[in-house]
Formats: structure tokens, C-alpha cells, sequence
């Protein structure tokens, strides 16, 4: 089983009534709040297995600077206002503290690039950077990415051109209907980031944590070489 | 009148190419809009409160809490008090409020009462299930299987079986729809752009709503998967257009996950019971199977057996099981990787018990596949054999090694039709020489853009970014479904006249100033030019710059001239299985595959590879795990409902089948096909591996460990 590179930050919120846990979920673990639904991280709530094995994946906690909010540093339930740092940006909102970081950048600020599809932490879809680390934004509370850096694919290149992992997967054809595309750049660009000599059975351990159903994996792999070997020959020209 | 032809492979400039997919930048910089990206101003978020029932009357809906929360702007009662649900998570109300975490909330207030009712979601063959969920369907009989069978030498029985799956799209279902005065807009994620309308039109009338299609403006230029799933515009998609006309506000309602796995897609079960007979000499004699399987509340249709080889005497009879799943949806290339699975499976038992290797057993029956197939298949097979080593690698059943991982190697074969859809298509040639192509079609990830990119400018000669390609909009002119491999075909075909059409019409104005007749002229390299005399040209914009101020329009439809149907794959499968943990791992996979003409080699080759990916993922993880005792799914979420992962596949290798004998019958689809046989190649490599069958997909540690587990209190090998 392959394991990832992905990690997601977390605290403590009000315990409002959960967001986004589905009716499977609830009728199996019916007191289970979405904030620790996100610490269980995928786990919890899934009363049979597929017969399959759970992937190793790394869900960090990650303290969050006190910035006020309730008694206690405990925020909410009613929207507080949030300043994201998003593609060098400061951008400020004013949100519920249950709302994710994916549903801020993409309902709030029309930053579609992140997909929401398992919105459990499963499939890398929603990937985007955070202090230049892989996370999944679907199970990171926007309030935890308060005074973080956050990159999303619209701001992978700075230039407005293609980067280089962008252009290796079009080059490759290392996607179909492309859906699983952002997530799967983003976090193949985290890891060139840092594994600048990316190997088949590394890339195949390390981006174990996105899926992609119309099957482009063959074109991934060969993507993740190009653009590490195009990186390499860029910063030596550099 | 036009002469509507390919051009020869040696005056080709693009066509049978391996170029990049036009929309690649926008999809991996993620500024590819989806319509689950699509935000209006002032839009609302639709929720859906579902069936907690796998069978049951409604008896009362309470939404009044659900109306009094904040944020909430508009409730639907999908199906009424009275009325009943037939599966767990069917939809029954839907709410919009003005943030996604407000609809969800309201959603979840919504109290729904029921009566419950028996039901079945088990997965049971006709006998467990009984007559009450049973419809047993007619009954073939070819030749006659009982003299059949008493002539053959080896007869070979087994069971053989595939559960449902289901679709799992990555963009779920669903749509944002906004009305403007009588008008309607509806950003849709569809396989169906030319279709949504009627679909709208048909599906508001039923809720006293009246609008004529040609008031329904239908977009989508990007779609998040389909695999058959997405054709129609679903209770989800009706519910939204009413809360959307309900609240005079734009609704977004697109499914949550669990939904999605749990309503949008279910691929029909299918198991079976087989004897098939042969001589010594391995020459198919006779068939026997009773199969069943499940599609949800009605019945999935008859499978046919045997799959490809038309054994002269055969029997086989098929029983519906009807169950409270949630309907079956179309699955990439319907009935026919469930078909193959069975019966190469048995096939392959068949060969282990003659002691031939399956490859020899297969040529041996050539005489009984469809006649037009079969160089294609004895071609394929010997190339497939050569790319996976079969003649060095292969063993006898069971003699897979002596360790704890056995190697193993399976093959299958599969067809399918393709023949084009009935598609429209439009290339307007401008004054300034610019060129674009409208067609109501839509790409889903197969590379329909960059197809009809690639014939518009091969027709006009000129350079892919000459063209500019609009599709994805029921503005421009009808183009059919993309099912069953169709696309392809229809899109191309009409292109490549429209575009002949629209160049006759140039040709006409340009021929007096070059001094020959328009027969004479040809357009190639961004010029039109005497045929074969490149020195007696003018420029492409020189040659539009002689339409003054008005355009040309060439019009075209699919085109029989231009395509063909019919197809045939070979696969190979190469494995590792533990026999101590019954894990198995793919080595390599080999896929062969004709499609007659390939437009671009390069994306034909992704679909070909997702196909095999994609088989990987149904042989190996993919099962919908139904709860008899709750009515339940238990896995509607991505980390128990397995796909595979890039670390999964193995290596895979796409050889295509191109050049004379193929690219002469013109385009055909190629979507399906190379989908159906990995099953098939994979459970035959993995009983060929441990020397048992393991009966049923997925082939998951438990299901190997069992069936090495009862081949050993038998007495077998392993």
C-alpha cells in the first residue's frame, strides 16, 4: 500500500452541529462532529472494510497562533472574520470556523482549481500547498491556514505560463477528463519539491495519496521524471 | 458534388499524428471550468434529504424546520407523502439556502416519516432471492447442447462472477441552473449537451413547469467523468431548475459523495454457472450457463453467452434479480466485461483441463469468431504474445513457482461496435482566415476537441492553432450522445465534411486567380494550391481575403462514407500472487487494440491505458457492498470503495492496430472496448498463478485465501 505526502492541519472549533458529514457517516457514528471527523482523518464512521487496507497517511496537528476569537481561543459557531495569504495574496473573509479551507477557496473566493470530490482526505483532488507542503484543503479548516502560506494550482506559476509539472502532464498526456488533474500537479510538484530525483517505485510510494478514475497513472509517472529532469536543467542554467 | 474521403496515409499532415490534447494547458493549470466550478452571482446551494430506506412508503414530511433555519430561500418535495422509496438514499426533498453548510443543515432538518416495506439488496443468485425479486428472461438454446456435450472429449465446469460496481465519477452529478425571465440556463455535468434540453422540457412538464426546449440554453465545456453514468438530467437536476425558479436565484446541487456512489452509478452484477465442453483437440463443441445479476429495480437486459466465440451448440438462460440498490446506469461498454469475465474464465478452465495453453485453445477456434475478426485477432494475439514474452513465460496451471509469490499469465479477447452517432457540425471560414468548427458535443476527457481540431485543419491545411473548436454548448449544431463509442465517429465524420464543404466553397472563389478549375486545387501546408505544385499557390489569407466581408459555412453530419463499426482487442496479463496473504500485484499488462482510422494516436493510446487502468481497478478492488439486515451501502465513500493507485497498475503497454486493413474502414469508436477483457486476463492470470479459479471479482486477498483454502481441503494444488 502506498502512502503520501500529504498532511493536514487542524484545531479546535466550536462544537456547531457537524458540516459536510454524509448520511452514511452520521447513521454509524451519530454523535461524531466534523471536527473530530477530521481528526480521525477518514477512519472513523465505516462500520465494514472493502477488504482492502488503509493507506498510511500522515495527518499532522499543527498549532494555530491564538488570534483572539472565543473564551478559551475557541471560535465560533457564527462566521469570524479569517485573513488567508493565498498565492502571495492576503485575502480577507469572514467565515463560519467549520468551513474548510477547500470550500473557502472555492465558494468564497472562485478559486475552482482544487476539486471537492471524496472530501475525506482520500483522493487528493482538493491538494494545494501550505508552507510548501502538500495538504488536502478538503480536511483543513480555513481557520487553521490563518497565517500560513497557502498556494493554490491558479498560483503554481507565478509567470501566468505553465509550470513545469503543468507542462509534463500535458506533454505526457497524463490526463483525461482532468478532473483529478490540479490535485494530482500539486501534489506531484510538492514532491519534486523535495525529491529533486524522483525514481518509478519513490513517486509510486510517495503520491499513493491521489486517485484518478479515468486511469492517466502511466502518463503521471513519466510527468514526474520530465519535470523534475526539466527543473534540474532549469536551475542549472540558472 | 463532394467527394467525401480520408486522405491517402501519404498526404496526411496531422491525422493518425500523436498530438497533444488542445485543452491540456487549461486542464493541468486548473483553469478548466467544470460545471461543478460554474459560480453565479447571488447563486443558492441545493441540498437533498434521501431515503434512510431501502424500500418504504412515505408517510409524512415535515420541512418546517428545515424553512425556519437561516439562509434557507426554497424547499421541493421530490417524491410526496404517500409515495414509496425503493433505495436507500433516494432523493426526496431538496432545499436551497444561500451557503453550502446552511443547505446541508436544512437538508439534515427535514423530518421524513416512513413505513418500511421488504426489500432485497443482496447480492443472491435466483434461488436465495426467490420468485418475488426474481424475473427469469428467455431462454437460448443454439444447435444442441445435450449432443454436444456427449460428443466432447474434456468438459469443464465452474462459477464465474463480477458484483456491482459503481461509476464514481470524479466531478459527481449535478448542475447549476438559473432562469431569466422564461429562460432557462443550466451548466451541466453531462455526457448529453445536445439532449440536456428535452431532457429539461420533459422532466419539468412532469412538475407542471412548461418550457420549450429552445428556451433552455444548455453549457458545459469540461466534465468530470461519466463512464454512462451522465445522460439524463435526474431528479437532481429537475429539483434544481424548481428551486432555482422557486427562489428567482441560481442553484448549484451537485451530489455528495456518498450520493454519488450510492444513486449515480451502479453497474449491473453478473454471475454464472458454466459447462462448456471440447474435443481433445481443444475444438469448442458446447455451452451451458445459467447467469443472474443485479441492476437495481428493473431488469439490466440479457447478457450473451458464450462472449465472441459462437460455440455450435449452446444453452444459456439468464435471470434478472431485482433488488432496492439504486438503478443500474450505463457502464462503459455495457454487459461485456461481465460477459468476457465469465466466459474467458471458462474458457481458460476449459484449456488448464486439456493441458493446452489457453493462447493454442484460442487460435484453435478462430473458425468460430465472427469471420471479419479474425486476422485481426490472430494478428493481435501474436503481437500481444511477443510484447509480454507468453511463449517464454508461460507454465501450466499452478506451476507458478514454489514460493510464496507464483507468477502468473492470462489473456482474453473482447469486441464491441462503435459506429458513429448522428452528429451535426458547422466550420465557418472568416474573411481574415480564421477558421472555427461548432458542434454541440462534448469532450469528456476522451479527446474530442483536439479530434475535431485535428480533421478541420488537416481538411483546410492549415496548422491546429489556425482552428478554433466550440463544442459543449446546445447553441451550436445537435450532436448525439457520447455512449457506447459513437463519439468519435460523429464528430469526426461531420467535421470532415463540413470542413470539405466550406473549403469547395473557397476553392470556387480562389480557382479563376490561379487560372485552373477548382478540381484542380487543393488545400495543404496553408495554402491552397494547384494539386501537386506547390510553386502555383497563394496563402490562406490570401486566398479569404477574396470573400470581402462574408464568411463561408460548410455544413456536415455524420457521414457512413467515412466510418465503421466493429472491433476487435486481445489482452495479456502478467501477476504476482502471495499465496500467504492472497495479495496480488500486477506486473505488467499487455493491450492490442484496432479502432480502424486513429485521428490522434497519442490520446487514442490514453484511452486505451485508462481502459486497462481502469479494468485493473474492477478486477482487483472495486465492489458496491450491499447490507441485507440495514438496506445499506456500507462503503459509499473513496477510502472504502478501492480505486487503484498509481502505485497499483503495474506497467502497461498499448499497442495499436494502425495502417492497411485498418485505416481504410474509416474512424470507429474506441472508448469501450479495451475495458471489457481485463477482468478476464486478470483472473485467468491469477488462476494461472495458483492453479485455482478464484470465482468472483474482486480478486481481493480474502476471495484468493479462500479459494486456495478449499482447492486445498479438496485436495489440490497450491
Amino acid at each position: 500500500m502506498s502512502s503520501n505526502n500529504k498532511e493536514g492541519p487542524h484545531t479546535e472549533v466550536a462544537d456547531k452541529p457537524k458540516k459536510s458529514r454524509t448520511k452514511s457517516e452520521k447513521k454509524n457514528a451519530p454523535d461524531l462532529s466534523r471536527r473530530q471527523f477530521i481528526k480521525g482523518a477518514g477512519i472513523a464512521g465505516v462500520a465494514a472494510s472493502a477488504g482492502a487496507l488503509l493507506a498510511d497517511r500522515v495527518v499532522e496537528a499543527l498549532p494555530r497562533p491564538q488570534t483572539g476569537g472565543g473564551a478559551g481561543g475557541v471560535l465560533g459557531p457564527g462566521e469570524v472574520p479569517v485573513t488567508l495569504k493565498i498565492n502571495g495574496k492576503l485575502q480577507h473573509l469572514n467565515l463560519e470556523p467549520r468551513v474548510t479551507l477547500l470550500d473557502a477557496l472555492r465558494n468564497h473566493l472562485d478559486l475552482t482549481g482544487a476539486k471537492k470530490v471524496c472530501d475525506r482526505a482520500t483522493c487528493g483532488a482538493c491538494t494545494v500547498h501550505i508552507d510548501g507542503r502538500a495538504v488536502y484543503s478538503c480536511t483543513t479548516l480555513a481557520i487553521d491556514a490563518e497565517g500560513r502560506d497557502i498556494t493554490t494550482i491558479e498560483g503554481l506559476e507565478p509567470s501566468g505560463g505553465l509550470h513545469p509539472m503543468s507542462q509534463a502532464f500535458w506533454d505526457n498526456d497524463a490526463q483525461q477528463c482532468g478532473f483529478c488533474t490540479p490535485g494530482f500537479v500539486m501534489a506531484c510538484a510538492a514532491y519534486i519539491e523535495h525529491e529533486p530525483n524522483p525514481t518509478r517505485e519513490g513517486l509510486e510510494e510517495s503520491l499513493g495519496g491521489n486517485l484518478c478514475r479515468c486511469g492517466t497513472y502511466m502518463g503521471i509517472k513519466q510527468a514526474v521524471l520530465d519535470a523534475a529532469m526539466a527543473t534540474k536543467k532549469k536551475g542549472a542554467v540558472a | 458534388m463532394a467527394d467525401y474521403h480520408w486522405p491517402p496515409a501519404d498526404h496526411r499532415a496531422l491525422i493518425g499524428k500523436r498530438i497533444k490534447r488542445i485543452d491540456g494547458p487549461q486542464k493541468s493549470s486548473g483553469r478548466a471550468k467544470y460545471s461543478y466550478d460554474i459560480n453565479r452571482p447571488g447563486m443558492l446551494w441545493g441540498k437533498m434529504a434521501t431515503s434512510d430506506h431501502a424500500h418504504a412508503k412515505i408517510t409524512k414530511i415535515d420541512t418546517s424546520d428545515a424553512e425556519k433555519m437561516p439562509g434557507v430561500k426554497g424547499v421541493v418535495i421530490i417524491v410526496p407523502e404517500g409515495q414509496e422509496v425503493l433505495w436507500v438514499g433516494q432523493e426526496i426533498v431538496a432545499v436551497a439556502a444561500d451557503s453550502e453548510e446552511r443547505a446541508e443543515e436544512a437538508a439534515d432538518a427535514i423530518k421524513i416519516e416512513y413505513a418500511p416495506l421488504p426489500y432485497l439488496v443482496a447480492d443472491a443468485d435466483p434461488q436465495t432471492a426467490g420468485s418475488q425479486y426474481s424475473k427469469q428472461l428467455e431462454q437460448h438454446v443454439t444447435g444442441n447442447p445435450d449432443q454436444g456435450f456427449q460428443q466432447a472429449d474434456v468438459t469443464s465446469e465452474g462459477h464465474y462472477g463480477v458484483p456491482v460496481i459503481t461509476h464514481c465519477c470524479l466531478e459527481s452529478h449535478g448542475q447549476v441552473t438559473e432562469w431569466n425571465g422564461d429562460n432557462l440556463t443550466v451548466w451541466e455535468s453531462t455526457q448529453n449537451v445536445s439532449g440536456m434540453a428535452g431532457e429539461y422540457t420533459g422532466g419539468l412538464a412532469e412538475q407542471g413547469i412548461k418550457i420549450p426546449a429552445n428556451n433552455i440554453h444548455v453549457i458545459m465545456q469540461h466534465v468530470g467523468g461519466g463512464f454512462g453514468s451522465k445522460f439524463a438530467a435526474d431528479t437532481w437536476g429537475i429539483a434544481c431548475a424548481q428551486l432555482a425558479k422557486k427562489t428567482g436565484r441560481p442553484v448549484k446541487m451537485m451530489l455528495e459523495r456518498d450520493q454519488e456512489l450510492m444513486v449515480a452509478g451502479c453497474r449491473p452484477s453478473m454471475h454464472a454457472r458454466v459447462k462448456v465442453g471440447a474435443k481433445r483437440d481443444g475444438t469448442l463443441v458446447a455451452w451451458d450457463s445459467e447467469s443472474w445479476g443485479t441492476g437495481g429495480v428493473n431488469d439490466a437486459g440479457t447478457p450473451t453467452f458464450p462472449y465472441v466465440f459462437q460455440v455450435p451448440n449452446a444453452r444459456t438462460k439468464h435471470t434478472a434479480i431485482l433488488t432496492n440498490i439504486g438503478p443500474a446506469r450505463s457502464w462503459r461498454a455495457p454487459d461485456h466485461p461481465q460477459m468476457a469475465l465469465i466466459s474467458n474464465g471458462a474458457m481458460e478452465d476449459l484449456a488448464a483441463k486439456l493441458n493446452m495453453d489457453p493462447l493454442d485453445f484460442m487460435l484453435k477456434n478462430m473458425n468460430i469468431v465472427q469471420p471479419e475478426r479474425v486476422k485481426t485477432y490472430q494478428d493481435e494475439f501474436t503481437i500481444a504474445s511477443n510484447l509480454i514474452d507468453w511463449k517464454s513465460k508461460w507454465h501450466p496451471r499452478g506451476q507458478g513457482g514454489s514460493g510464496p509469490v507464483r507468477r502468473g499469465l492470462g489473456l482474453s479477447l473482447h469486441t464491441w461496435g462503435g459506429r458513429g452517432n448522428l452528429s451535426n457540425c458547422q466550420v465557418v471560414i472568416h474573411p481574415d482566415g480564421s477558421v472555427e468548427t461548432n458542434i454541440g458535443s462534448q469532450d469528456l476527457g476522451t479527446g474530442t476537441r483536439t479530434v475535431i481540431n485535428i480533421v478541420t485543419a488537416e481538411t483546410l491545411g492549415l496548422p491546429l492553432d489556425a482552428v478554433k473548436v466550440n463544442l459543449g454548448d446546445n447553441k451550436y449544431p445537435p450532436a448525439g450522445a457520447s455512449g457506447g463509442s459513437t463519439t468519435v465517429s460523429g464528430v469526426s465524420t461531420s467535421t470532415r465534411m463540413a470542413a470539405t464543404g466550406a473549403l469547395n466553397e473557397l476553392l470556387a472563389k480562389v480557382a479563376p486567380s490561379l487560372g485552373v478549375s477548382a478540381d484542380q486545387l487543393e488545400a495543404w501546408n496553408g495554402k491552397i494550391q494547384v494539386k501537386g505544385d506547390p510553386l502555383k499557390s497563394i496563402t490562406w489569407k490570401q486566398a479569404c481575403a477574396k470573400l470581402g466581408t462574408a464568411s463561408i459555412t460548410g455544413t456536415g453530419r455524420t457521414n457512413n462514407a467515412l466510418m465503421s463499426s466493429g472491433v476487435g482487442g486481445v489482452q495479456m496479463s502478467e501477476v504476482e500472487v502471495d499465496v500467504e496473504t492472497g495479495v496480488v500485484r500486477m506486473v505488467k499488462h499487455v493491450a492490442v487494440q484496432d479502432c480502424g482510422l486513429i485521428i490522434d494516436v497519442k490520446t487514442a493510446e490514453s484511452q486505451v491505458l485508462g481502459a486497462c487502468i481502469m479494468g485493473v481497478c474492477y478486477a482487483l478492488y472495486e465492489e458496491k457492498i450491499m447490507d441485507q439486515p440495514t438496506g445499506r451501502c456500507l462503503n459509499p465513500n473513496m477510502e472504502f470503495y478501492k480505486l487503484a493507485g498509481i502505485g497499483d497498475i503495474g506497467d502497461i503497454v498499448v499497442h495499436m492496430m494502425t495502417g492497411p486493413g485498418y485505416d481504410e474502414r474509416g474512424t470507429i469508436g474506441l472508448g469501450e472496448p479495451p475495458v471489457i477483457s481485463p477482468g478476464a486476463a486478470i483472473s485467468n492470470a491469477v488462476a494461472n498463478a495458483i492453479g485455482v479459479r478464484v470465482p468472483e471479482l474482486p480478486l481481493t486477498p480474502d476471495r484468493v485465501l479462500a479459494a486456495l483454502g478449499k482447492a486445498g481441503k479438496e485436495g489440490g494444488m497450491a
